[in-house]
């Protein structure tokens, strides 16, 4: 652990801690623009250059590693006029038009120009141009503002795995570019927005949208998939702006995908403003008391066994326990929050939860993907495996479509049979997973979703006891899901009571005339046309597929809308936040079933968010663990069964549209446009 | 995705549908490829983007800077930045005859300016022009090297020495009529050698007696 | 004036065969077995007590440059890596040893990859020089076919790959770091030190990277011994030479001389004096064109070794020496090498990428004089801002010239601007 002082201060410090990094644990500031502590070093922006005992020149802090006795100062005259100068340079072809510039306000070039930069330009020349780039629907390409940091460069080499850009050419006439115009094929896409430390890369749809200033930002978690990122929402009166990602290490890090990032334009298109009843045949907006009546109308005096109720992939806790709640004081058993009609062993909570976490990839060795494409599915997933695998010794197996990951991988074969063989002992696998001192498997919805899902999480669990996959202090057996309202739900028991069907059972129950009213909580990935002539309450927020087959429509609140609860697939507790009101009329969604139940006589027992928080822990304590993640423990699961022949299905094939705030956004159509291959299954989720 | 474009000046607005090496280069790249670890295939970049060029009438179109990342297993985007790094690489057609024309202060002081200007009498381009032909490209360059034998100017793979005016002129001259002008010093003197003649070397009392029959150096 | 017993580039100007044979008779590869057999050591401590120094510009010591390798394998590959990009303006050694003297390098290969335990050695020539790749590659081939070089190189038991490398058009390539990215397949641009490339080199193993000539005299002073070499010259910069003098003499040519020979002697001796005789003398550009420019007064008296040209605030560098008479226009010369500067900068680092446009810029307006007195102290401040700034040396291979225009021909700047300010009013 060497030892120096910097500044007069002494600090010790790891092996391998840059001078720079030990200036920040001593609170010393350096500016700097091209260091970025998730991306390799480059040194080349030379911002961050300090004084160095018995060294003539100055010394670039970012990469020069700590060394016993040094003596660093950061603020002498030496290293002042070191940044002063460099701060000339990055600046003589900089334009120096902050107000035309989307970056303006959060700009680091604008703020650090300021603490260290002359208060005027002494470059008289002609100022070099560069031709702007077209990077695709999400990136806006100023390149003239660029200052060569190559911060985006490394970023798609390092974090994204997509090759794409380059610093081409040389000298002066160096550009960032993909040099053959294209755009940039990665959903990680708008963190280039982010690692951009001036306004060369900004995000296009929020361009020339507002200035930093004028948002109200608050700090949530997204949705739209089932990672829980953790986010900032920026609001301007009713209207959300933009989405960034917020810093949680053990969850995504400072990114997030573009889905996450650019949906939020869906936000404010096909909203469900304010209530409707059907009437001869057509959605009619009516007013609360109307469309609460028209329920109440339905329901009253039905026998419980004929109501049922769906929840679907975006819904709060809070929502689906009152729900719940309310369908069981109906007498209703038949309860399901499995869009999908997937339909393997949920007793355990360890059989359905992604075990080893997110950031616990980073210690796996042995990573064995089963019918799912973390790239679509789970972006930031996807990014921990590359970050593992970039650390070498990693080996990655799949077991389904080949797809392009971002790192190299075995395919070990397309269908169920390889993992059956796995677990036999006969499959070359076998060694390598009896070697691995911390193997993975993941199971995804591509493999999970299927007729034999069961029987292959069951071969799962046997594999997963065969290579100790489960061991002291590690738990290999993860399950990835899609929907960020799923472990919440299952946590929940928003499930089939006893003798209640499941979401195939209540779609043939309906179709039979057996099931009469089905009471759809958000979910819209389901075939409608199976629904027959039940009588269908639509409770959510967009005019999506539930909407367009409801008799009454409930407009609900987004998930920015509302204070809600999620759990997400690892099974750690978050909660959104409100950013802005519900949109019209529209109202948070436990208090429309609280008023629901009131006038159905089944008034539910809490009447504020602590209670129905209250009420939460008291069915599952889990949801006291905010933030953190509860071990769950190994048990047996799974129910053996005989396993497809077929293939296992991408489950997403088309990431820009898979739920009904992205499927209501431009930006995501765009996308969809821009990215993805073929016209066919650009809807998004397969149910 | 609209039709890939190309960015700005910097290629070539023709470009050809494909590229693949010829069985022969195939086998010079393999050879190349063999010097570096099996696990550096990308080492091979500089030489095989070389080996391309020659094949293709001295540029490098797109699809044979793809072919290269393809052949070697590299992303496309690092050989785009390697070919646009090192000036060697032509990312457009060029004349038949590269005329690059030395103009560093070395070559400067001896006389460069009058190099191209009589290149501009002989062929009416300036620096960075082809002719309507397509027989010659006059390009200016950085320091070839061979200052002690300036003016230099580099057409293919050979140097051109100790040049001025006329000179040049006579060597464009010898290429028009399909003639290969003879490479090295054209006033005719030795290598690097003073004009008039070495002033050292003159006896080697440390060679053998032999040492003097061993002849056959050619320029 | 160095012996020509005393020269060890003896077919320096071609006038025999570069092949193996004639290099043979020449002296080359005498005794090859016996000194690898005399082992690793010996041969670093032979070129350490020689006081050789490196001969591409930086004149570190290459015995101690070696000594830093590790002493114990473990098991992978170690580089030899020699640099043959040769393109510092007023520089033309290297290309002279590759085509007419190539053994002496190849041989010298083998010694210096056997001192630093490495595995394969490269040499990375400039693109350029496509003919001095062929000679060069020939010669290879010839020590191979000979069992100079390969498995078992001379019978000694030491097993070397010897291959040629051929770069595309870089200056930068010249700088270690940058040359062995380019041999790695990317841009040449260099690396932030450390890790240096004994600890961290080509492929990320320990490597060593030398010039041609330190590489090619190594032989020789092996052979006569260190005392021989440490001999010639003066303490610390001791040794045979090879200079270059271009420019405005009577007969510009290579030779191979003494360190520390007064500048004035070598010019007069070899190139046939100044043009126009050694009053017409303006300057001389005293070691590639990184180093400043030092005026006549200077040159009447300076030796051209390390010590004696870092009295007069130059450097030795490369030793190409360009002398420039009266006729010169000093300032568009320097103007010239701002230009070259600016075209070569890698473009990775800030001062270098933006600061050599910038000085090569406004030291075009002072060829014209069309600029304020106040932008030669803003040229200057400018040249600061880069020297000592950047990742690799170019940046202040760039400020220097420019420095040292400045430093000497301040008045000549002055009356230029004021000149046009003159015709500028009438």
């Amino acid at each position: 652990m060497p030892k120096l002082t910097i500044d007069g201060m002494e600090v010790e410090v790891e092996a391998g801690t840059s001078v720079l990094q030990a200036c920040e644990q001593l609170g010393i500031e350096v500016p700097r623009f091209c260091y970025h502590e998730r991306l390799s070093v480059a040194a080349n922006c030379r911002m961050c250059l300090v004084e160095m005992e018995r060294s003539p020149k100055p010394i670039a802090s970012c990469s020069m590693p700590c060394a016993d006795g040094m003596v660093i100062r950061t603020n002498t005259e030496q290293a002042q006029k070191a940044r002063k100068g460099v701060m000339e340079l990055i600046l003589i072809n900089h334009p120096l038009d902050c107000p035309i510039c989307d970056q303006g306000g959060e700009c680091d070039l604008q703020d650090q120009a300021v603490a260290y930069g002359y208060d005027r330009s002494r470059y008289a020349e002609e100022k070099r141009s560069v031709q702007d780039k077209d990077f695709g629907p999400l990136i806006n390409a100023e390149m003239t503002r660029c200052i060569h940091c190559t911060r985006c460069v490394r970023f798609c080499d390092e974090i994204a795995g997509v090759a794409v850009l380059g610093a081409v050419g040389r000298g002066t006439h160096t550009e960032i570019s993909t040099y053959v115009e294209r755009a940039i094929t990665s959903e990680l896409s708008g963190n280039l927005a982010d690692v951009c430390p001036v306004g060369a890369l900004t995000s296009k749809p929020y361009r020339f949208k507002a200035r930093p200033w004028e948002l109200r930002k608050t700090e949530t978690v997204d949705v739209l998939d089932a990672v829980g990122s953790n986010i900032r929402v920026d609001a301007r009166g009713g209207e959300v702006l933009r989405v960034l990602p917020r810093l949680n290490e053990d969850v995504n890090e400072e990114w997030i995908s573009d889905k996450t990032r650019f949906a939020c334009d869906g936000l404010k298109r096909q909203r469900l403003d304010r209530p409707y009843v059907r009437r001869n045949g057509k959605l009619e907006p009516v007013s609360w008391d109307e469309a609460l009546d028209a329920v109440v109308a339905r329901l009253q005096g039905l026998d419980g066994a004929r109501i049922a109720g769906l929840a679907g992939d975006l819904v709060d806790a809070e929502a689906m326990i009152a729900l719940k709640d309310l369908l069981l004081s109906l007498g209703s058993p038949h309860l399901d929050c499995r869009q999908d009609g997937a339909r393997y062993d949920v007793s355990e909570r360890v059989g359905y939860l992604f075990n080893t976490t997110i950031a616990g990839i980073e210690q796996a060795d042995v990573i064995v993907l089963v019918g799912t494409n973390p790239r679509l599915e789970a972006p930031l997933v996807n990014a921990r495996i590359r970050k593992r695998y970039r650390e070498g010794g990693l080996k990655v197996g799949v077991i389904g479509p080949s797809v392009e990951l971002g790192y190299v991988y075995e395919h070990l074969g397309s269908d169920a049979g390889v993992l059956a063989a796995i677990a036999e002992g006969s499959h070359p696998l076998a060694a390598t997973l009896k070697a691995a001192s911390r193997p993975m498997i993941i199971l995804g919805a591509g493999a999970l979703v299927r007729e034999d899902g069961p029987a292959v999480q069951a071969v799962a669990r046997e594999i997963a006891a065969r290579y100790d996959l489960v061991r002291d202090g590690w738990n290999g057996f993860n399950v990835l899901h899609l929907a960020a309202a799923r472990v919440g739900a299952l946590d929940l028991g928003f499930l089939p009571q006893v003798g209640g069907r499941d979401t195939r059972g209540i779609l043939d129950g309906a179709k039979a005339g057996d099931i009469e009213v089905v009471y759809l909580l958000g979910a819209d990935e389901i075939d409608a046309s199976r629904l027959g002539n039940a009588f269908v309450i639509y409770q959510g927020h967009h005019g999506d597929r539930g909407a367009h087959r409801a008799d009454v429509v409930l407009p609900g609140a987004a998930y920015t809308e509302k204070n809600g609860t999620y759990v997400n697939t690892e099974g750690r507790v978050q909660q959104a936040r409100m950013a802005v009101f519900p949109a019209g009329e529209a109202r948070e969604d436990w208090k429309i079933l609280r008023a629901l139940s009131e006038r159905l006589g089944r008034r539910l027992p809490y009447d504020n968010l602590g209670q129905i928080r209250d009420r939460l822990v008291a069915v599952n304590p889990l949801f006291a663990t905010k933030g953190d993640v509860q071990a769950a423990p190994w048990r047996p699961f799974g129910v053996s069964g005989a396993l497809l022949e077929e293939p296992f299905q991408p489950a997403v094939d088309n990431f820009y549209m898979t739920d009904p705030i992205s499927r209501a956004s431009l930006t995501m159509a765009k996308c969809t446009d821009a990215f993805v291959p073929s016209r066919e299954g650009k809807t998004g989720t397969h149910g | 995705m609209s039709t890939p474009a190309s960015v700005g000046a910097v290629e070539a607005s023709s470009q050809p549908e494909s590229f693949v090496f010829t069985p022969e280069n195939v086998a010079v790249a393999e050879t190349i490829i063999s010097r570096y670890p099996s696990q550096k295939r990308a080492s091979a970049v500089i030489p095989l983007l070389h080996l391309a060029q020659r094949q293709h009438a001295n540029w490098l179109p797109r699809v044979a800077m793809d072919y290269v990342a393809d052949y070697l297993g590299m992303a496309r985007i690092r050989v785009y930045e390697v070919a646009t790094f090192y000036t060697m690489f032509n990312k457009e057609p060029v004349g038949k005859h590269l005329i690059q024309v030395c103009t560093t202060t070395p070559c400067w002081l001896r006389g460069s300016d009058e190099v191209l200007g009589a290149c501009k009498r002989r062929l009416g381009i300036g620096p960075g022009e082809t002719t309507s032909d397509g027989q010659f490209t006059v390009v200016e360059v950085e320091c070839a090297g061979a200052c002690v034998n300036a003016p230099v100017v580099a057409i293919g793979d050979d140097y051109y020495e100790d040049l001025d005016g006329p000179a040049m002129v006579a060597l464009l001259d010898q290429l028009a009529r399909g003639e290969a002008p003879t490479p090295g010093s054209q006033t005719g003197r030795r290598g690097s050698c003073p004009a008039t003649g070495p002033t050292t070397l003159t006896n080697q009392p440390s060679l053998p007696a032999s040492a003097g029959a061993v002849t056959g150096a050619d320029d | 004036m160095l012996r020509d017993e005393d020269r060890i580039f003896t077919n320096l100007y071609g006038f025999e065969s570069p092949g193996l044979k004639a290099a043979q008779v020449r002296g080359d590869w005498a005794g090859a077995k016996d000194i690898l057999l005399k082992g690793r050591d010996w041969v670093v401590s032979e070129i350490k007590d020689s006081g050789l120094r490196g001969r591409g510009g930086a004149g570190f010591s290459t015995g101690l440059k070696w000594s830093f390798m590790p002493k114990k394998s473990d098991g992978g590959p170690v580089y030899l890596v020699v640099n043959a990009d040769e393109g510092e303006p007023g520089t033309c050694k290297d290309r002279d040893i590759l085509r007419h003297d190539p053994h002496k390098l190849v041989e010298g290969i083998l010694y210096a990859s056997f001192a630093i335990g490495a595995t394969a050695a490269y040499v990375y020539v400039r693109g350029e020089f496509a003919r001095e790749i062929q000679r060069l590659q020939v010669a290879v081939d010839e020590a191979y076919e000979a069992g100079l070089v390969g498995k078992n190189a001379c019978g000694a038991g030491y097993d070397l790959d010897v291959y040629v490398h051929s770069g595309a058009g870089a200056y930068i390539c010249g700088e270690e770091t940058a040359l062995i990215e380019s041999i790695e397949g990317k841009k040449g641009q260099p690396r932030s030190k450390p890790p240096f490339p004994a600890q961290a080199g080509l492929y990320s193993r320990p490597t060593t990277v030398n010039n041609v000539e330190t590489i090619a005299a190594v032989p020789t002073i092996l052979r006569r011994g260190a005392g021989w070499f440490a001999g010639i010259g003066r303490p610390k910069n001791a040794g045979t030479k090879l200079f270059c003098i271009s420019g405005h003499v009577n007969n510009p040519c290579n030779v191979e001389e003494t360190m520390g020979i007064p500048l004035r002697e070598l010019i007069d001796k070899h190139a046939g004096g100044v043009r126009g005789g050694w009053d017409n003398l303006l300057a001389v550009i005293p070691g590639g064109s990184s180093t400043p420019v030092i005026p006549r007064s200077v040159c009447e008296t300076v030796l051209m070794d390390y010590d004696g040209l870092s009295e007069v605030r130059s450097a030795l560098g490369t030793a190409g020496v360009i002398v420039m008479d009266k006729s010169t226009d000093i300032v568009r010369a320097i103007a010239r090498l701002s230009r070259f500067y600016a075209h070569e900068s890698c473009g990775q680092c800030t001062p270098c990428r933006e600061g050599t446009p910038w000085m090569s810029k406004i030291m075009d307006r002072l060829v014209e004089g069309k600029a304020r007195v106040e932008d030669i102290d803003l040229l200057f401040d400018i040249s600061k801002q880069i020297e000592g700034r950047t990742i690799c040396a170019l940046g202040d291979a760039a400020a220097w010239p420019v420095q040292g225009l400045i430093r000497h021909f301040r008045p000549e700047l002055e009356s230029r601007i004021a000149a046009a300010r003159q015709s500028a009013a009438a």
